[in-house]
């Protein structure tokens, strides 16, 4: 069995880890102001929905990125709908997947 | 109150707290599993990682994103110093949760932060931030559940069942597995949401994230979007319930209660 890309992960492991510590690990960030902390207390709602949207919205072809609509939006505004109505992402979650196999069995891309 | 003094009522906010974690985890377990099994699939089928090389992928760099990249970059034979590069563009956006993160870890052991840093993902950083707000403290059930249970286990263990049984599944989309990251983040940026501030830094962040990714790439736009997105929040007056920062809530000493 090749274990050629253990090394690898490592490298993904040492470039990737300074961006994790780099907070969690840097006592200066105690001495932040006020507003700083407030612009982080954004910045996650802001990065998980551009994750959401680029994921749903954005395709790759031929290295070139493109626009695109489909049933996932769907999906994803179902999840949407029922985490803000029900705060169950779980529920969520499972509504999403059901309208993706439903839609997909009836033909929609 | 001192702490480890913990009144019924203030047990009773912890557990109402915890139990809304352990719901929204159920959600992310499904979530990590879906999304570790097709990168399982596709690290055997599209990139011909082994076994071995895929779970090492999996533990030690534990990205999923940057993960299904590098299948790409592997099967494109692109040289690792590009990689390593690609890899760290493509997770600078944990900088920012890091830095989100670091006031409620005030106080905690260098060891146990250096260990946080590691399993620090999109998800155990929305779970963890979503509890904290909750209590406006720190509760180390609130970071460790969903670092581990709900996200390190899953993906691993599915990541193991899609590279070794993966090869019976052609079509993974036809059971709705390629919508649950997307829609798992949307969910959990709800989590996140307070107020007017947060729903206007996930619109903007959305929004400048599909400009910047078809203008330029898509990891340039989902740093754009979480860099950019909150400082349009910040034009917004805050008027949020979910503006609790870390130490501004009495509560008792969260390691002396069980869930």
């Amino acid at each position: 069995m090749s274990t050629d890309l253990v090394p690898l992960a490592v490298l993904m492991f040492a470039v990737t880890y300074p961006s994790r510590a780099i907070g969690l690990l840097n006592p200066a960030i105690d001495r932040l102001p006020r507003r700083a902390l407030e612009y982080l207390q954004l910045v996650g709602p802001a990065v998980l929905a551009a994750l959401a949207a680029v994921n749903v919205m954005v395709a790759t072809a031929d290295g070139r990125s493109v626009f695109v609509a489909g049933l996932p939006w769907v999906s994803v505004l179902a999840c949407l709908a029922i985490v803000a109505w029900r705060r169950n992402l779980f529920l969520g979650l499972a509504a999403a997947v059901v309208i993706a196999i439903a839609g997909r069995a009836a033909g929609l891309p | 109150m001192s702490p480890g003094t913990a009144t019924p009522l203030d047990r009773q906010t912890i557990r109402a707290a915890r139990r809304q974690l352990a719901l929204d985890g159920l959600g992310i377990i499904v979530s990590a599993a879906g999304f570790g099994f097709v990168y399982g699939l596709t690290a055997r089928t599209a990139g011909h990682f082994s076994p071995v090389e895929a779970m090492a992928m999996s533990l030690i760099a534990f990205g999923g994103a940057a993960q299904f990249a590098a299948i790409g970059y592997v099967a494109s034979g692109l040289a690792w110093p590009a990689i390593g590069l690609l890899t760290f563009l493509l997770n600078a956006r944990h900088v920012l949760y890091s830095a989100a993160l670091a006031p409620w870890f005030r106080g905690r052991s260098v060891a146990e932060r250096a260990l946080a840093a590691h399993l620090l993902t999109d998800e155990s950083f929305a779970l963890a931030v979503a509890h904290f707000r909750r209590l406006g403290r720190f509760d180390p059930i609130g970071y460790w559940y969903p670092a581990i249970v709900t996200t390190l286990i899953p993906w691993n263990l599915a990541t193991l069942a899609g590279v070794t049984l993966g090869d019976a599944i052609v079509e993974p989309s036809r059971f709705g597995i390629d919508v649950i990251f997307p829609a798992a983040m949307a969910g959990l940026a709800v989590g996140l949401i307070g107020g007017r501030r947060e729903i206007v830094a996930a619109l903007a962040g959305g929004a400048i994230g599909v400009v910047a990714s078809l203008a330029i790439s898509p990891t340039i736009g989902i740093i754009a979007g979480g860099v950019l997105g909150p400082l349009v929040g910040l034009l917004v007056p805050s008027t949020a319930r979910g503006d609790v920062g870390p130490g501004e809530a009495a509560l008792p000493n969260l390691e002396d209660v069980s869930p």
